[in-house]
């Protein structure tokens, strides 16, 4: 290594690898933060690229979007600069549920957020393969445990052609780029996605630094010629009526416009005989790949095998953009071979004579298991190194993005000497994310839901400023202006609250007659707006004419306003779980605890305890293999420690 | 492996008496060689250290100066197969307060610690070896009164109270993975017509915590005893009667009416039952003030009381007044006692067969004892075939156990709420989760920062 010559090119703040969703957000968030910050990406042409499903949000995945716009990230802004359809996901089931997903122009959205980025003062963009990383060792190791303490420091970065980048620090956003490899049946190319160019040499480096590296596989379904395919035979799926913007920062009448359909068909019986026949062929069922693949996000083949008494599942014909005719065909990836893909597709109603433009493919590649980072993204092993994205084992466009983000502002809270940005789970989706890469043994890439959220009844997609603009604000991310405007909100959702529950209406013929009038049962006694509100049947506007003197107030503040209201037992008993959990949460494990002094801890469980090195009680009772007797042990010996 | 424990701890875990056998156990890295120093054969050999796990040796303790103290059997269990997971020790003597003390005393004097309460059990936890309800089953044993309730307490230790909990929780849990799937995979998780299947799915599962529930009473009654109340006139020989159940001269006995002016409170067993006694005053409208309060007591204690053995004196004519009295307690269980059938009746069997009609009468004579092994069958029928089901064996007996079923019930009661009024299913998930925890706590399956120490400090010694 000290033989090769280097080209030493800058003195950086920040140097974040890959330009993905997760790189962009690392990349802004330094530079806006003033950081000196450049950008690699193998190829400029693919910043913020969607080589997967055309659309951001969705189920689980809305609330990321929403949260990391309400820290400061940019996704959001994007996405509603670039959307041709938008939907509220849910919105049968229970506001915790409800979800924005909206369909993207994948050119428009790559080049839109290209644009950001080389508009943003203190970011450079550079097209450059990174294929080493510089660190040195620390000398004086004053820690009692030798595991927990800092041994690497990172220093830089080296490009394939020699030239150096000092930092200090480096933000890893490789997604699915590191040693990747895409399978179609037996035809096997050593590309990243959508047959760009993928990185051979950082994984060498990074173990050479210690880090343990793993292979996971995700896969994508194929492109469709939108000529060739028959949509009277399949259900459109058009947009909302009235669109609802990702952003808090977007005024919702600049953004209603014209938008495209979706499209819904259905697999069938002949469609599943034909996956079964050729499952063989399928690399992984043949076992060519490897890499372990998401349970949540299933190919074709795995939704077959999984589920043997489906008559059909479902199919969604998506567009790829305005600029293309390419449908994308949600519902069926797949890497069974190029010819048994065809005839596969063409078993599905209005795919008949459909003709492929890019084949569906299966991709494997190198990434870590988060267990070795801390809740900041921070590698435990080398200080200054930070890590986001699919790199971590998480899948998705929205989830790498969060991650992005935090890793980036974690990247700059060190340089500037303050603490680490820390969402936790009783707050946020992101927190849950977080924390469920960096403390669970995720055996295949790990993709958000709402059912890993405990306390999503408070962390809907509608509250995500009013949960987390004070954190974007405290970062320096968020404009005084815009956070005081969301305490402002917040005010007015109290005092509204307030009022509904102080303004009572007497049973009088009158309010029976309103009663009447909208569908609802008369009121045996007094009862105040708040009450009525209670009701399932009623809204907040129905109420208007039994409440006159109502003050003027915005959509959001109203939406609250009922949500809490409507909810309140609920969130009020949910409130409580989150107590009970912070009470662990702040139980805090001393980062010096050796766990070897720690006696009658079971084997296993002190093993594990030692490879997570868990900053709190909570974290550690969430460590898979870690016993609520094993936690009383800790408790016990923290409680006679002090 | 390294021990939680510095300590090697030691306590006699038999309750002290002057008769039986008496053991005493040592737990801790040192309990082995501490043994070993006490224990010695015939000969005067050390033989403990040489013992394999599971094993008893005959053999002897002797005190420092050599000099023999008692002749023991010595069981080794090495860890982590033993008790507490530590090495365990067990030194059976022949007993007796002052041998028992003096093989302790040895065994201290040889560096063990004196147990704390509760120690023995905290240890087990701490290292796997129960679970937390099974821990607090070892302290109802110990603590136990009765037969019966040593029974129960042998079923929580073996797990069954933590078995039924957990097919609960299992049940809810599966509910809820129902639900969350639904919300992230609706395609492959519908919900249609979801309420319909899981109204009667939940109406079960809140009639197996009520059940539960319910064998708390029964588990009261095990652990305390049936809280029994002597009522009656005057002189109608309550006393008599209780000092015949109890076969002792408990309470003064005179025929001057009025004698006993408290309440007075003795435990009995009859057979497997406890009962808890409480001869009051007799029922009169006292101008003592004393008396008179005796009278009140009387009266609330029958307010409370599972049991009223109602005392009358059929030598004398039935009076309306005992007619009323017996009618005001219709949820305990009552029994008329005919007293004095010794003595020339006024007040025949037969009529107070027909006056009482579904309160069982008993003809009876404290004086003879007549009727008396009648009365005590029909106790032990009642309530014994009556408060422990056949069905379910698991009885609640603590409090914090019936905190937190009523609480699971609470909650699955708030889902039933939330059904009824046609909330988004996946509302349902919040109070489920309450639920799934609040069952949780019995068994230990969630942490709560301070129980361990809030159970264990209850415990006795030497457990």
């Amino acid at each position: 290594m000290e033989e090769k010559r280097y080209f030493d090119v800058d003195n950086i703040d920040v140097a974040v690898i890959g330009a993905g969703h997760a790189g962009c957000e690392a990349a802004l968030a330094c530079a806006r933060l003033g950081l000196e910050t450049v950008v690699f990406t193998v190829s400029v042409d693919s910043i913020a690229l969607m080589p997967c499903n055309p659309n951001i949000g969705g189920s689980s995945k809305g609330h990321l979007v929403r949260e990391l716009d309400a820290l400061g990230g940019e996704m959001g802004k994007n996405i509603d600069k670039t959307f041709i359809q938008s939907k509220m996901l849910g919105t049968s089931k229970g506001p915790a549920v409800h979800s924005l997903r909206a369909q993207a122009d994948k050119r428009e959205y790559s080049t839109s957020m290209r644009k950001v980025l080389e508009q943003q003062e203190h970011l450079t963009i550079k097209q450059a393969e990174v294929c080493e990383l510089l660190w040195s060792e620390v000398e004086n190791d004053n820690s009692v445990n030798s595991d927990n303490a800092f041994r690497k420091v990172i220093t830089g970065v080296v490009t394939g052609t020699g030239a150096t980048y000092h930092a200090k620090a480096v933000v890893l956003c490789t997604g699915v780029y590191l040693n990747a490899r895409c399978l179609t049946g037996e035809s096997i190319t050593h590309t990243g996605p959508n047959g760009l160019m993928a990185a051979t040499h950082l994984s060498d480096s990074l173990r050479e630094m210690g880090i343990e590296l793993r292979r996971f596989k995700t896969g994508t379904p194929a492109r469709m010629d939108g000529k060739s395919i028959d949509f009277s035979k399949m259900v459109e799926q058009p947009g909302d009526e009235r669109i609802i913007p990702f952003s808090f920062s977007t005024d919702p009448d600049s953004i209603q416009k014209e938008q495209v359909s979706c499209w819904l068909t259905y697999t069938n019986e002949e469609t599943h005989q034909v996956i079964r026949e050729n499952l063989h062929r399928s690399p992984i069922y043949a076992g060519i790949i490897e890499g372990v693949g998401p349970r949540y996000c299933p190919s074709i083949e795995d939704k077959v095998v999984k589920f043997p008494d489906r008559e059909r599942h479902q199919v969604f014909l998506e567009p790829e953009g305005l600029y293309t005719d390419e449908m994308y065909v949600d519902g069926m990836s797949s890497s069974l071979p190029e010819e048994v893909q065809l005839k596969m597709y063409r078993t599905v109603p209005g795919l008949e004579h459909c003709r492929i433009v890019r084949n569906a493919y299966a991709i494997e590649y190198d990434c870590i298991s988060a267990r070795q980072l801390y809740p900041s993204l921070e590698f435990k092993a080398v200080k200054g190194l930070f890590a986001g994205g699919q790199f971590n084992g998480s899948s998705g466009y929205e989830e790498a993005a969060a991650q992005g983000f935090v890793a980036g502002v974690n990247a700059a809270m060190e340089i500037f000497g303050k603490d680490p940005l820390i969402l936790t789970r009783d707050e946020s989706y992101i927190g849950v994310l977080i924390d469920d890469l960096v403390t669970k043994d995720n055996k295949e890439p790990y993709r958000m839901m709402t059912s890993r959220a405990e306390y999503r009844l408070l962390l809907r997609q509608d509250n995500a400023d009013l949960r987390l603009r004070k954190y974007g604000y405290e970062i320096g991310l968020v404009s005084r202006e815009i956070f005081e405007a969301t305490v402002e909100m917040q005010h007015q959702i109290e005092e509204e609250m307030e009022r509904l529950r102080s303004i009572s209406l007497g049973a009088n013929s009158r309010v029976q007659e309103l009663l009447e009038q909208m569908g609802t049962t008369s009121l045996k006694t007094a009862a105040t707006l708040a009450d009525l509100l209670c009701r399932p049947e009623l809204h907040y506007d129905d109420l208007a004419v039994l409440d006159p003197d109502r003050p003027e107030l915005s959509d959001r503040v109203k939406e609250q306003v009922e949500i809490e209201i409507k909810y309140e037992g609920y969130i009020a008993r949910q409130k409580k779980q989150v107590e009970q959990f912070q009470k662990m949460e702040n139980r805090k494990i001393p980062a010096d605890l050796d766990y070897d002094e720690v006696p009658s801890l079971r084997i296993e469980a002190r093993a594990k305890l030692k490879e997570y090195n868990p900053i709190s009680i909570g974290q550690a009772s969430r460590i898979s293999g870690v016993t609520p007797a094993d936690v009383s042990v800790l408790l016990i010996y923290l409680e006679h420690r002090s | 492996m390294k021990g939680l424990f510095e300590d090697t701890i030691a306590a006699i875990a038999t309750p002290l008496s002057a008769g039986g056998i008496s053991i005493i156990r040592i737990s801790g890295k040192d309990a082995v060689p501490i043994a070993d120093t006490v224990c010695v054969t015939k000969s005067g050999k050390h033989f403990v250290k040489s013992m394999a796990s599971h094993t008893v040796h005959y053999g002897f303790v002797a005190g420092s100066d050599g000099q023999i103290i008692d002749e023991v059997l010595t069981s080794v269990f090495l860890s982590p197969k033993s008790y507490t997971g530590e090495n365990v020790v067990e030194i059976s003597c022949h007993g007796g307060i002052v041998v028992t003390r003096k093989i302790l005393g040895r065994i201290l004097e040889c560096g063990a610690r004196l147990a704390e309460p509760g120690d023995f059990s905290k240890r087990a936890y701490l290292n796997g070896r129960m679970d937390l309800s099974q821990a607090e089953a070892v302290m109802d044993l110990i603590t136990s009164e009765s037969d019966a309730a040593a029974k129960a307490s042998v079923h929580q230790l073996t797990g069954m109270l933590s078995g039924r909990i957990g097919e609960i929780r299992e049940k809810i849990l599966f509910e809820t993975a129902h639900l969350e799937a639904a919300m992230d995979d609706p395609e492959h998780y519908d919900l249609t017509d979801y309420a319909e299947e899981f109204l009667p799915l939940l109406n079960a599962l809140m009639s197996e915590i009520k059940k539960l529930m319910d064998s708390y009473s029964a588990g009261r009654i095990l652990r305390e005893g049936i809280s029994t109340v002597i009522l009656g006139q005057p002189n109608t020989g309550k006393s008599s009667l209780l000092n015949l159940l109890l076969g002792q001269e408990r309470a003064i006995v005179s025929d001057i009416s009025g004698t006993t002016r408290d309440t007075l409170e003795e435990t009995l067993s009859l057979g497997d039952v406890t009962l808890h006694l409480i001869d009051t005053a007799g029922l009169r409208d006292a101008d003592d003030p004393v008396e008179q309060i005796g009278v009140e007591r009387a009266l609330n204690a029958a307010a409370e009381a599972q049991l009223i053995l109602y005392v009358i004196d059929s030598s004398l004519p039935l009076s309306e007044e005992d007619v009323q009295r017996i009618s005001e307690y219709p949820n305990a269980f009552r029994v008329v006692i005919l007293n004095k059938n010794d003595l020339q009746e006024a007040f025949v069997y037969e009529d107070a067969k027909k006056v009482f009609s579904d309160i069982p009468v008993i003809s009876f004579s404290s004086k003879t004892g007549d009727g008396l092994l009648k009365l005590q069958d029909l106790i032990r029928d009642s309530f014994y075939r009556g408060a422990i089901q056949e069905e379910s064996s698991i009885v609640i007996t603590r409090a914090r156990h019936m905190e937190a079923l009523s609480d699971a019930l609470k909650s699955l009661e708030l889902v039933k709420d939330s059904v009824m009024a046609g909330m988004p299913e996946d509302l349902y998930t919040v109070d489920l989760m309450n639920a799934y925890r609040s069952l949780g706590l019995i068994i230990g399956a969630e942490i709560e920062d301070d129980l361990a120490d809030k159970i264990f400090s209850e415990f006795c010694l030497g457990k």
